[in-house]
């Protein structure tokens, strides 16, 4: 469950683990952002903020490989991205459920570790949920679950799939405050252990450090 | 291939929390096949000369019915995204998720081609040659349609957009499947016919979900 | 600097193309209008009146170069946009983009003309003959290809996806005039064989040559402004087309 056992393969080096440089984007015909560029190692996290429109969402799809970036380049462990290893070490939630509403939360997290070839018995899965707070939840269709259950869902998944970093786009919306707090203590424990992590968000978020990204 | 099992296991189970999806192509299949003897009149020479092309046209709808919904709930939700970062490669989750349609939508077709035979009077080694037929063509449909579905996924007037996409390419599928049993009547025997579906099968099997991997890709820019 | 040299690179292709393109019309348009008159002067004037078929052959000068011309295209079209998607060029998908709807025009050309030369020989305007019959689904080849670009509205993403339809489709063109062309003896019976054609004079070999050369000719010239057009649309924003217009 930590990114350390993940992380062995990195020490040693004198590249860092995340280096994007030049990166460009532009949607339709309006250049969203030229020239970004950030380094991350383990233990570090980045926030990035902007304006609505300023191109936070569109930079997390660049930086997971979901999208092609107009120039630039994302290195992981100092090899290109995508690459087998970046989706490996990646978990991306983005402002999508990506939950099944017709499966319970417990399917949805055992499906989601089967697909990903992730090894998780059910009663790891049992503790994530509990975790986040969804004990007595686990049987029910995601579908008579509110909204902040559901993103409580998906948080799971953090817990489930080991990786080292996690690119979290507005993951604190929706959220009611212990749940931000719960998210907060998860986030500190995953780069306790040297994980990274990537944030969006126009608020101040509750993670102490972290080296700030504005667009 | 746990993954690819996984996929399937996911896609099966979710549609048997909604059976009523599943059901509708398989009804939309025994309602057309039936009209066509009330729209030509009920001469039993000539409809079981056109049963193969019947049943084989009623089968290619059916399949194109159920295209739209192969990735477009996974997309809408977000689950389709998940899979493009998945550390399993896409190509093999994309061939789980064909796969589990064509046991939705393509199978119970097979399986209910014989019985829907029986109304146009064809006969035991018939119905024996079209079930075969259909159990090679099918899964060519599903493959090739993913195409299709990956391709007009998130597109405005999406479903139609893939009939006009998809059914052109079926067209092998409907000579060599209608030809098979046709031929078999014709006492020319099928297995000509069937060994190019099961030619073309091999074929799809391998490129189809690799073009709708490179086309999910696309469509999830 | 570095957003120059971006900018540089992302549109050196489009804007060095336009005006190579409009350099290269008039030319292309000559040679059609010129190997034109020389083809349907053959074809009207110099071809002798066909012993079985009297003066309604002629119609083949036109139907057999626009057959020739259908099919081709499709090849160009996926040359290009297979070039596209490999090497992410952006005149490449533009260029498939064009010649599409004269793919098109010539499959339904061919099929007209066919139509119009099958009454008086056959007394049917259609037979299910297996070139007409894949003639047929080449231009819904085609129209799918269109509908799909059509109901993008993100270019790059038409243009991918679009690429990967027409490789998927040249792929399938010869399962499908093969599947046809089989299903077609099997069939065989009250349908006509177009194969069966008299043996043709040199003076009509002549004359189709041309008649397909000024084809050749009218389609580069056509796509080549239709290049122009798409271009300038999707390049609107661009500083350089501000000046082109001007």
């Amino acid at each position: 469950m930590t990114a350390r056992k993940l992380l062995r393969a990195g020490f040693g080096h004198n590249w860092t683990m995340l280096n994007v440089s030049g990166l460009a984007c532009s949607r339709g015909e309006r250049r969203l952002f030229t020239d970004v560029g950030f380094s991350l190692d383990p233990g570090e996290w980045l926030h990035v903020q902007g304006e609505n429109g300023a191109g936070k969402t569109s930079l997390m799809r660049l930086l997971v490989g979901l999208s092609p970036a107009d120039a630039g380049e994302i290195r992981w462990r100092n090899e290109p991205t995508p690459s087998a290893e970046f989706r490996r070490d990646l978990i991306y939630l983005g402002h999508h459920a990506a939950v099944k509403e017709d499966l319970t939360p417990l399917e949805n997290l055992l499906l989601a570790a089967a697909l990903d070839g992730v090894g998780l018995d059910e009663t790891k899965a049992l503790a994530a949920l509990v975790r986040l707070g969804l004990r007595g939840r686990e049987d029910l269709p995601v579908r008579v679950l509110s909204a902040g259950q559901k993103r409580r869902v998906l948080l799971a998944r953090l817990l489930t799939r080991p990786a080292v970093i996690w690119v979290l786009d507005e993951a604190f919306n929706a959220l009611d405050v212990a749940a931000v707090r719960l998210l907060g203590d998860l986030i500190a424990e995953h780069l306790a252990t040297g994980g990274m992590a990537v944030l969006t968000s126009h608020q101040p978020l509750p993670v102490p450090g972290g080296k700030a990204l504005v667009l | 291939m746990n993954a690819f099992l996984a996929t399937v296991r996911r896609d099966l189970l979710l549609a048997l929390r909604r059976k009523s999806e599943v059901l509708t192509a398989v009804f939309f299949f025994v309602i057309v096949t039936s009209l066509f003897p009330l729209g030509i009149g009920p001469e039993p020479v000539l409809l079981k000369k056109i049963a193969p092309g019947i049943l084989w046209v009623a089968a290619l709808l059916a399949t194109l019915l159920g295209l739209p919904r192969l990735f477009s709930a996974d997309h809408v939700d977000g689950t389709l995204e998940q899979m493009a970062l998945s550390p399993s490669p896409l190509g093999l989750l994309v061939a789980g998720k064909i796969l589990a349609h064509w046991l939705l939508c393509g199978l119970p077709l097979v399986l209910l081609a014989p019985i829907l035979g029986l109304q146009f009077d064809l006969d035991a080694s018939t119905l024996g040659i079209l079930t075969l037929a259909l159990l090679l063509g099918t899964p060519l449909l599903s493959l090739i349609g993913a195409i299709g579905a990956a391709l007009t996924l998130g597109v405005r007037g999406g479903g139609v957009l893939l009939a006009l996409l998809v059914l052109p390419l079926y067209i092998p599928a409907l000579i060599f499947g209608a030809g098979a049993v046709e031929a078999h009547s014709a006492g020319l025997g099928a297995g000509g016919h069937l060994s190019l579906l099961a030619a073309m099968l091999a074929l799809a099997g391998f490129f189809a979900p690799w073009a709708t991997t490179a086309a999910l890709r696309i469509a999830l820019e | 600097m570095r957003q120059s040299i971006i900018q540089w690179f992302r549109f050196a292709s489009p804007q060095s193309f336009y005006p190579l393109a409009g350099r290269m019309i008039p030319w292309f348009w000559a040679a059609a209008i010129i190997f034109g008159i020389g083809g349907l002067w053959i074809s009207f004037f110099v071809a002798p009146t066909d012993a079985q078929q009297g003066e309604g052959y002629r119609i083949i000068f036109v139907h057999v170069p626009a057959s020739w011309m259908s099919m081709f295209i499709y090849l160009v079209m996926a040359f290009w946009a297979g070039l596209g998607l490999v090497l992410n060029t952006r005149v490449s998908g533009m260029m498939a983009q064009a010649l599409a709807p004269t793919g098109a025009l010539m499959a339904a050309l061919s099929l007209w003309t066919g139509a119009l030369w099958g009454k008086p020989m056959w007394g049917a305007w259609w037979v299910w003959d297996a070139r007409l019959t894949s003639e047929l689904i080449l231009f819904f080849l085609y129209l799918g290809f269109m509908a799909l670009q059509a109901a993008i509205d993100d270019p790059r993403r038409a243009d991918k996806a679009g690429a990967i339809l027409a490789l998927v489709g040249v792929v399938n063109i010869p399962i499908i005039y093969f599947s046809v062309k089989w299903w077609n003896t099997l069939h065989q019976g009250s349908t006509i064989n177009l194969n069966k054609a008299p043996s043709m004079a040199q003076t009509m070999l002549w004359g189709m040559l041309l008649m397909a050369l000024s084809f050749w000719m009218y389609s580069i010239a056509v796509a080549l402004m239709r290049v122009r057009a798409i271009i300038l649309e999707r390049e609107r924003h661009t500083e350089w087309v501000k000046h082109a217009v001007e």
